[in-house]
């Protein structure tokens, strides 16, 4: 290492840009294949749920190249990779409960053979009606767990109180994660009984449980690694687990490295995806409009094992009223069990299905009384002091992302220029909505929010970091580094952040919630910061003072009472190595103050929230019945935000994915739970075309402390909410162009859902 | 053998010509910078440049997604992948390594998230610098318009993609686009002597003695079929033949290796058919257009196909190499089932020019607007005189067994005045001649909505020329 003295740049683009443009960046499916390397493929159950009277491998084991194929009986620990809850097996033993659920897994030498022998597997399952509705399922009792319920104040005597209550129902549909990079593992065995895996997940300690279970062997022999993910989106949160324990057990059982990538049709047909969600509510508001009583029930489609479902769950009761403060509320939520593929995390986590409701139920009022939605919303924002019904107290921008947004954007002028031109145009309509969202951040479950970050100071000065941090697009690795970078005062090129590995970093949470760069970049800090004392020591020695806090570390040299000294980042480290000071350290952070109660259901499970408002305009073809998304303009919490261009990134990225879950991504399953949506040609996420027109993002001006690292709040889930404005915008537009339309509360709004609406 | 350059190396193989060409970049030639997303076309994470050698000794180069595109039919031309445009680096440069303009401009703006599918932008907006487009943003969005992010929301790849339309000076000034790029360092030096060495290798090509389906483009055969296709045959001569499109004695006529986008470059095309752009942008993607021609669009009988339907009301015949004359209209006699012999080829398709004072339209409305298949579609030909209609063809797509031609509505049509109220009495006739069926494009009583909105729609379109 040479060149002291450099200044670390003001703006940090993605560590990894430059090897992702060069395509030289490596994921799962570009790892060097070890000599005698076999490929694995899974067969799914071809029906949804039914009884398995027999599994025929003999064709497919006859096949030249197929070295074995596994079913359930080939498992030497136990059948089970369930997170939350033990119900999932990791292969059909006795019942099929999904299309796609894994029943055996074929090994042979090459990709082709593999997939050619699975197709020979004859399976023999008498099959049973299968359930996909969550309502029936609830009504055939068939739950993950018993409902959960939030409660505050008394709804019963609140509704007698209220000028105006309405009833209603919303729905909104899955959605598919569409991680470009499919889900996959490489199980490579090491001696000893030792087994490396490498697998693309966002939780590698799930990853080690599930494959240690699996294999019967303790947690301490297997190592996950990780060195990024194409794309997660909560999609590889739990779902990972199958591929690794399958790649695992064929390779622990063989001997020989074990690979499996797969096929994008497989991935789709066999992995869960964003819950769907049919919800009742009942809203009450006084005359002056203000929302009294909210009582609503949410009816989960959870698939057929719990998986993420009951935090998923969780977090649609935390953000039931999104961002409005309701005195008086009942929230109850049932996870339904049902013959669909486990249903899983995606980016909001049920938060999003949560607050479709509420904002529903506000609609549906406006359009009821013929008033504004937006001055609804408005009058209930929620205000420092005031408790959600979880009953933690909010420090609320609320209002002020609104005040910033209306002032900013000029709302009543957008509207007024709409009314224009929809007078003036009779094929085409615009519409608009106003999306003001509340995101807590912290994993809902309080055990959860801890990570550790290993750093390591090499003689020469430079420096490598491992946390439990997942890279998957979201830039979380160029943060830890601009955090290391700032803390030791060194140049971000002496840095290198390693791939995620279970033996480095141990009993990590999943790169999740958003709050993945809070938990390890703040693990991480502290790990600089003890280094960094331990070199104050040694350089004070050298400067002859005691006053530790007379020194200083910036741009690789040493200063004394702000004055540079002759000393360099590279001497106090050599000098610390001579004298045996440890140039290692683990830094361990845990969220303080967060608590939360299941029991009572109260607490404050939140470290902070994020605040934000976003205005969105569509036009609607009343001829074909499509439409553009014209803006969207974005106030957004930041706090301070470290990397503008990463955070600005997540904004429009979780924007798009939110409009997509609202507008054209359509899951569709038919009534025998096969799912017909089954690729990218019959299941559509956002193009170049199909983005809103233009995208503006204002930071809300803030000098607030928070819990945030470097005070820049989490950004990873927040801003998807801001999609489900378009829902309402193309709602509006409709009704401007048939007043009378009849539009179920029913998302996504596809061109088949508006142009039946716009001629109803 | 199939033989053929990649980047600068050359490669001679006994593999197998079925295979796709991704799976061959990747673990054959282990060249891991070309992704695999969807194995069908729609994401374009494996996008690469295929440069053929043209009259005039240059190479042109396209935009294909590997995964639809036959091995086979990469022989004897240049094959660009993501690791063939990157700047050579030093041993020196294991951090920051050189970026092109193009890959710079990307980094600028941020428009690189989990970075899966970022090779497959880079490879589409490099394809553009290399093509007779103009530097435009717009003409680059159009570009990357089959390539899908599911991180960005895409308005930083739009800014990198403003950025280097700012950066550019226009091509008009360079000798030709490959000079251009290599003047600008868009593609390394190398590109300059592949001329040279594509006439070389075509000295000593041997043919591909192939026999089997035809595969043209590959983009319907090869499509959710990769388990198959390699265990079948299969004849690469479709694209191998040259594409002509002949405009004389008021017709025009194409050969079938003729793509979608032959006829968006064609000059004469474009003059008699200004809307052509606008309307077959519409249809699939850069990359797919630059792969799929007319004809296997044709034979593919997909009641929904796009250009059945365009072709349909332009009164298109096919010509088979057996000389056998069969009208598009008298193609269809089933669901996937064509008046055409296992043997017989499309050797030609041809079609009236339309008159001069005729009127065109096409429609087309999917989930989502472009890369998508419709759930129906309709184009009209038709001549309005003093008001009175004197002459029209409709076809609709996705309304039956098979693409059709709305016989019954276009006589009730013909020599009527054109009013709102003759189109009201004219879409009661066409719901009794169409049949669809509920399926994952809609459902049957959203397509009869549908179809009738779009014959409105020509008429609106109409009004508003």
């Amino acid at each position: 290492m040479s060149a002291t003295n450099e200044r670390i740049p003001p703006t940090q683009t993605n560590i990894d840009s430059q090897t992702h443009l060069r395509g030289e960046s490596l994921y799962l499916d570009d790892i060097p294949i070890l000599t005698g390397t076999l490929f694995g493929a899974c067969l799914g159950s071809p029906v949804a749920h039914g009884h398995i009277r027999s599994i025929d491998i003999s064709a497919a084991e006859a096949v030249p190249g197929v070295i074995k194929v596994f079913t359930a009986k080939d498992i030497a620990g136990e059948n089970e990779i369930g997170g939350i809850i033990q119900d999932e097996p990791l292969l059909a033993d006795h019942e099929v409960h999904f299309c796609g659920m894994p029943v055996a897994f074929v090994v042979a030498e090459t990709w082709d053979i593999a997939r050619y022998a699975m197709k020979q597997i004859i399976t023999d399952i008498e099959e049973h009606e299968p359930v996909t509705c969550p309502r029936k399922a609830k009504e055939l009792g068939m739950l993950i767990h018993p409902p959960r319920t939030h409660r505050l104040g008394n709804v019963d005597e609140a509704f007698e109180n209220c000028h105006y209550i309405f009833e209603g129902q919303a729905d909104s549909n899955g959605q598919e994660h569409l991680y470009i990079e499919t889900q996959g593992a490489y199980a490579v065995p090491q001696e000893n009984g030792q087994i490396r895996i490498y697998s693309s997940t966002q939780g590698p300690t799930a990853v080690q449980k599930a494959v240690s279970k699996v294999l019967g062997v303790p947690q301490h022999s297997i190592e996950i690694d990780v060195t990024r993910l194409g794309g997660g989106f909560g999609g590889k949160e739990d779902q990972a687990n199958t591929w690794a324990a399958l790649c695992a057990m064929a390779a622990h059982h063989l001997q020989v490295p074990v690979k499996y990538a797969l096929h994008r049709l497989d991935d789709m047909a066999m992995t869960g995806k964003r819950h769907p969600y049919s919800s009742d509510f009942k809203i009450g508001l006084s005359e002056d409009l203000k929302i009294l009583a909210y009582e609503v029930t949410f009816y989960q489609n959870s698939g057929a094992s719990a998986d993420l479902s009951p935090a998923v769950l969780e977090r649609t009761l935390f953000h039931c009223n999104n961002t409005y403060y309701i005195p008086n509320v009942r929230a109850t939520a049932y996870p339904c069990k049902t013959h669909l593929p486990p249903n899983t995390a995606f980016r909001g986590f049920g938060g999003p299905q949560g607050m479709f409701v509420i904002e529903s139920a506000i609609m549906f009022v406006a359009e009821k009384l013929g008033v504004d939605a937006t001055d609804i919303q408005y009058r209930n924002l929620i205000q420092t002091g005031q408790p959600f019904a979880y009953r933690q107290l909010v420090d609320s921008d609320a209002q002020n992302c609104w005040h910033a947004a209306a002032n900013a954007f000029n709302i009543g002028q957008i509207k007024k220029d709409i009314a224009v031109f929809n007078e003036q145009n009779e094929h085409y309509k615009k519409g608009m909505a106003i999306m003001p969202i509340c995101f807590g951040i912290s994993f809902t479950n309080t055990m959860m929010n801890n990570a550790r970050a290993l750093v390591h100071i090499y003689s020469d000065g430079s420096v490598n970091i491992s946390t439990g941090a997942v890279e998957m697009g979201q830039g979380v690795n160029t943060k830890i580094m601009q955090v290391a970078a700032v803390t030791l005062g060194i140049h971000p090129r002496k840095i290198k952040i390693l791939s995620t590995n279970t033996y480095r970093v141990a009993n990590t949470s999943p790169s999740a919630a958003s709050a993945t760069a809070d938990l390890n970049g703040k693990a991480a800090q502290i790990a600089c910061t003890a280094l960094l004392n331990r070199l104050k020591e040694v350089a004070a020695q050298q400067l002859n003072t005691t006053e530790l806090d007379h020194i200083c570390f910036k741009n690789g040299l040493v200063y004394l009472d702000d004055a540079e000294t002759a000393l360099t980042w590279e001497a106090v480290v050599m000098t610390a190595f001579v004298q045996r000071v440890a140039l290692t350290e683990n830094g361990h952070y845990a969220t303080p103050k967060i608590h939360y109660d299941k029991a009572t259901e109260q607490g404050h499970p939140f470290a902070y929230h994020v605040f934000g408002t976003s205005i969105t305009e569509v036009t609607v073809d009343c001829i074909r019945g499509i439409y553009d998304i014209d803006s969207v303009k974005i106030v957004h919490d930041f706090g301070e935000s470290m990397n503008t261009g990463i955070d600005m990134g997540q904004i429009e990225g979780g924007l798009v994915q939110g409009i997509g879950w609202m507008t054209l991504e359509e899951v569709v399953y038919d009534a025998k739970g096969k799912l017909r949506s089954n690729a990218l040609s019959t299941y559509k996420v956002p193009d170049v075309y199909s983005v809103p027109g233009t995208i503006t993002i204002l930071p809300l001006e803030t000098d607030k402390d928070n819990m945030a690292i470097l005070k820049s709040k989490a950004v990873g889930e927040p801003p998807l909410m801001y999609g489900i404005g378009s829902y309402f915008a193309i709602r509006n537009a409709i009704k401007a162009f048939n007043p009378n339309a009849k539009i179920a509360l029913d998302a996504p709004m596809t061109p088949e859902k508006t142009l039946m609406a716009l001629y109803s | 053998m199939i033989q053929f350059i990649i980047n600068n190396k050359p490669v001679n193989t006994g593999h197998n010509p079925n295979t796709p060409l991704l799976e061959f970049i990747r673990y054959n030639l282990n060249l891991k910078g070309t992704k695999t997303g969807c194995n069908e076309g729609d994401c374009g994470a494996c996008t690469v440049l295929i440069g053929e050698l043209q009259n005039g000794g240059n190479i042109k180069y396209q935009s294909q997604t590997s995964c639809l595109t036959p091995l086979g039919n990469v022989h004897g031309k240049h094959v660009v992948t993501v690791e063939g445009i990157s700047p050579a680096k030093s041993p020196q440069q294991l951090q920051n390594r050189p970026l092109s303009p193009v890959q710079e401009a990307m980094c600028n703006n941020y428009a690189t998230q989990c970075g899966f599918c970022t090779p497959g932008f880079v490879m589409s907006m490099t394809g553009h610098c290399l093509s007779e487009q103009s530097n435009t943003s717009a003409n680059l969005k159009v570009a990357i318009d089959g390539n899908i992010c599911r991180c960005t929301g895409y308005h930083s790849i739009m800014r990198a993609c403003k950025e280097l339309e700012a950066r550019f000076p226009e091509k008009t000034a360079f000798g030709s686009p490959v000079e251009f790029a290599v003047e600008n360092n868009i593609v390394p030096e190398y590109f300059k002597n592949i001329p040279g060495e594509i006439v070389a290798l075509h000295g000593a090509l041997k043919t591909l003695d192939l026999q089997g389906q035809r595969v043209g483009g590959g983009t319907d055969i090869y499509v959710q079929k990769h388990d198959t296709v390699k265990r079948i045959s299969l004849d690469f001569a479709g694209l191998q033949n040259i594409p002509a499109i002949e405009i004389s004695n008021g017709k025009v006529v194409m050969s079938s290796a003729t793509t979608v986008t032959h006829l968006r470059e064609h000059e004469g095309f474009s003059r008699l058919f200004p809307s052509f752009i606008k309307h077959s942008k519409l249809v699939s993607s850069t990359q797919i257009r630059n792969m799929a021609t007319i004809a296997g669009n044709f034979i593919n009988a997909s009641p929904i196909g796009d250009f059945t339907a365009f072709f349909l009301a332009l009164n298109a015949t096919v010509i088979f190499d057996s000389d056998r004359r069969v009208a598009l209209n008298k193609l269809y006699l089933g669901y996937k089932k064509l008046d055409k012999s296992a043997e017989e080829r499309i050797a030609a398709i041809e079609f009236p020019l339309p008159s001069s004072h005729s009127f065109f339209n096409f429609e087309k409305v999917s989930k989502r607007q472009h890369l998508d298949i419709a759930s129906a579609n309709s184009a009209c030909l038709m001549v309005v005189e003093d008001m009175v209609i004197t002459d029209i063809c409709i076809s609709a797509g996705g309304v039956g067994p098979t693409p059709m031609v709305l016989n019954k509505t276009c006589a009730f049509l013909k020599d009527k005045a054109l009013t709102d109220a003759v189109i009201d009495e004219a879409l009661v006739i066409t719901q009794s001649e169409i049949a669809p069926i509920s399926d994952a494009r809609g459902t049957e009583q959203y397509k009869r909505l549908l179809i009738n909105q779009l014959i409105k729609a020509h008429f609106i379109e109409y009004r508003k020329r």
